[in-house]
């Protein structure tokens, strides 16, 4: 602890930064690449169709068909859903007529079984499906984000939320360390060494610090029950389960008993016409059909999600089925639901069109660079605390410190590697392997596993070098991969205008570019550092008793 | 000896307090938010609800005080003292408790 507030808040900052950095690290990668996990879904599965739209089809007939098959699969259900053809968010992307349902629960169970099943929206018959690759597509990258790998679900869910507290805490004191935010912001000064990674964390840091404070807590927000469930047990304390009474109350679930629903004889396109009318063309969705005891059988007409951020609950108009007339609705979340469901809704971004989607993806990465530069930091740092120590006898101190700059080189070059490596095992794997999805996994956690036992064999400042080529290397090469191994490749998609395949391919470019970036600006820094170094004595030796002159050597080969 | 005996000090101090941090913000935090879901003048589960939501704020102001506070000690005296009345107050004014 040090004396003076703002100097112990540093001191708060600089640990809890290092204990959770690389996994918070590993969470950002994984999350970011999350706000792409449909398009990546797609391209991990190259057997299904490129994008199409569908022309118009005549909505009277398309209704009675997908109600003649919902009478066909669930008769006597408890929910009948029709979907559109319309612009889907979740998952995202034009989405044919799709029909869903949920039977009467079975004595004793509060749900039915539910169903679901896409129709060819010309003939009612179910959609021919296509037998993809087993993968687990980009939802695995995604859910790692908060369940990490390998851990049972409730043990990944606690790790991760005890990180992202501490990343909460890393925030607030970095703020209050940071006095002269607004200035510093304007502030780089380059080739500085220390100074200068100062800088450029701070930077990062603060250039979307609104977007990291609003992931940061709104990630909390998704467990109460594993994170901040005193509430909830004491005051439900006396019902036999306090969860699902909390819930049950927080969501206004109703108990009220639903009956089997029969096809409606009024034609449900007036009902869509109604509501167009009022909405504007093409603003209608889906539809809800269900009958509750003691009530009028019901239409819900669901409208498009629009810019609306809170997009699970979208806007709806009632409607009786058995007279046609509108009718109220349900009354709308109480404020306290929708400041969760909106927070809820922030984090995940599912509501944003493609631009605030890449916006997502720049502030994401924007977050893996705060993370990155912060833990290089606290390595310069230290290593300039070790050089002017006399002797650079090997002590406890510097084998944690190279531990740091291992573990740095391993996740924040290595773990990109490990990601490409992920989509590598996608093309590369034979298709009929047992297990073929969790081989994919195991691909990405064994590449990284070897970046770091690579990275603790080398030199520390070529295995920076070299792990960041292999990284633009990897990414570099796996649109020519996609193209050697499918014909889902860049010649076709965007010919075909299928941005969200195509983009994923222009996405590794990107990323590529990126990484020859970083490993050309290193390599450069540290050959002219090397080439200076002859002069200046002071510079000798480096952390892990390398000098500066072998270095440049080792580069040089 | 000195030198070695105030290093040793200096890091149970700082283990003192990441425990109080630590274990002491949780358990203060959790009786706050109890505290706060039984007075908030919402109905039942919205209160409990909001309650929830502040919660992780409460704990990153109770590290914040732990760590920046003159000792250990008084880390401590700060996180069981209020901990132990909102506990004593949610005990009171829970059914069945004191009121």
């Amino acid at each position: 602890m040090k004396d003076g507030f703002r100097q112990s808040m540093a001191w708060l900052h600089t640990w809890v930064g290092l204990v959770v950095g690389w996994v918070l690290f590993f969470v950002f990668v994984t999350g970011t690449a999350g706000y792409f996990d449909d398009e990546i879904d797609r391209w991990m599965r190259p057997e299904l169709p490129l994008a199409e739209r569908l022309d118009d089809v005549e909505r009277d007939a398309m209704l009675a068909l997908a109600l003649d098959r919902l009478e066909q699969v669930a008769p006597g259900a408890g929910r009948w859903s029709i979907e559109l053809p319309h612009y889907a968010l979740q998952p995202r992307g034009m989405q044919g007529l799709t029909i869903s349902w949920e039977e009467l629960p079975e004595r004793g169970q509060r749900q039915g079984r539910r169903g679901r099943e896409a129709l060819d929206a010309y003939t009612g018959e179910p959609a021919e499906a296509i037998e993809p690759r087993a993968t687990g597509g980009g939802q695995l990258l995604y859910r790692m984000h908060y369940l990490l790998h390998y851990f049972p679900r409730n043990v990944g869910i606690l790790l991760v939320g005890a990180c992202t507290m501490l990343m909460l805490l890393a925030i607030v004191t970095g703020v209050i360390t940071h006095a002269k935010i607004f200035k510093d912001f304007f502030t780089f000064r380059s080739g500085k060494g220390q100074r200068s990674w100062l800088d450029a964390h701070n930077v990062v840091s603060v250039m979307a610090l609104p977007f990291f404070l609003m992931i940061t807590y709104s990630g909390l927000v998704f467990f109460p029950i594993q994170y901040m469930p005193a509430a909830i047990t004491t005051v439900y304390g006396d019902s036999p389960q306090p969860t699902r009474a909390f819930f049950d109350e927080f969501f206004e679930r109703s108990d009220e008993v639903r009956l089997p629903l029969a096809r409606p004889e009024l034609s449900l396109a007036r009902m869509i016409d109604h509501a167009e009318a009022e909405w504007g063309a093409g603003q209608v969705t889906a539809l809800d059909l269900r009958h509750f005891e003691g009530q009028a059988p019901q239409v819900d007409v669901r409208r498009a999600h629009g810019t609306q951020i809170d997009f699970r609950d979208p806007e709806t108009m009632r409607f009786d089925a058995t007279s046609g007339e509108r009718i109220a609705s349900d009354a709308p979340m109480h404020g306290a639901g929708k400041t969760r469901n909106v927070l809820i809704a922030l984090h995940e971004g599912l509501f944003a069109d493609i631009w605030l989607r890449w916006l997502y993806f720049a502030a994401g990465l924007l977050g893996c660079a705060m993370i990155g530069t912060g833990l290089v930091l606290w390595t310069v740092k230290r290593r300039k605390r070790h050089q002017k120590r006399d002797g650079g006898a090997p002590s406890f101190d510097a084998a944690g410190l190279r531990l740091v700059e291992v573990l740095n080189i391993a996740t924040i070059a290595g773990l990109p590697v490990a990601v490409a490596a992920y989509f590598w095992a996608n093309r590369l794997l034979p298709l009929e392997i047992a297990d073929r999805a969790q081989w994919e996994v195991h691909s990405m956690f064994l590449t990284w596993g070897w970046v770091f036992l690579y990275a603790s064999l080398r030199p520390l400042r070529r295995a920076w070098i070299e792990v960041l080529w292999l990284a633009a290397a990897a990414f570099a090469l796996l649109p020519l991969l996609n193209l050697l191994t499918t014909d889902r490749h860049l010649g076709v998609t965007v010919a075909h205008g299928d941005w969200a395949l195509a983009g994923f391919d222009l996405t590794m470019l990107g990323l590529a570019a990126l990484f020859c970036y970083m490993a050309r600006t290193l390599q450069r820094k540290w050959r002219s550092e090397a080439g200076s170094a002859g002069e200046t004595e002071a510079r000798a030796a480096s952390a892990d008793g390398e000098t500066w002159s072998n270095v440049e050597a080792e580069v040089a080969q | 000896m000195i030198a070695f005996s105030d290093a040793a000090r200096y890091r149970w101090a700082v283990f003192s307090r990441v425990i109080a941090a630590a274990v002491g913000g949780y358990a203060l935090t959790s009786a706050a938010i109890v505290l706060l879901a039984l007075i908030w003048p919402l109905p039942r589960a919205q209160a409990v609800g909001v309650a929830t939501l502040l919660g992780f704020a409460i704990y990153a102001i109770a590290v914040i005080w732990v760590f920046s506070t003159r000792s250990a000690w008084r880390a401590w005296i700060g996180m069981v003292a209020p901990t132990a009345v909102f506990a004593l107050a949610a005990w009171w004014l829970l059914p069945g408790g004191g009121a």
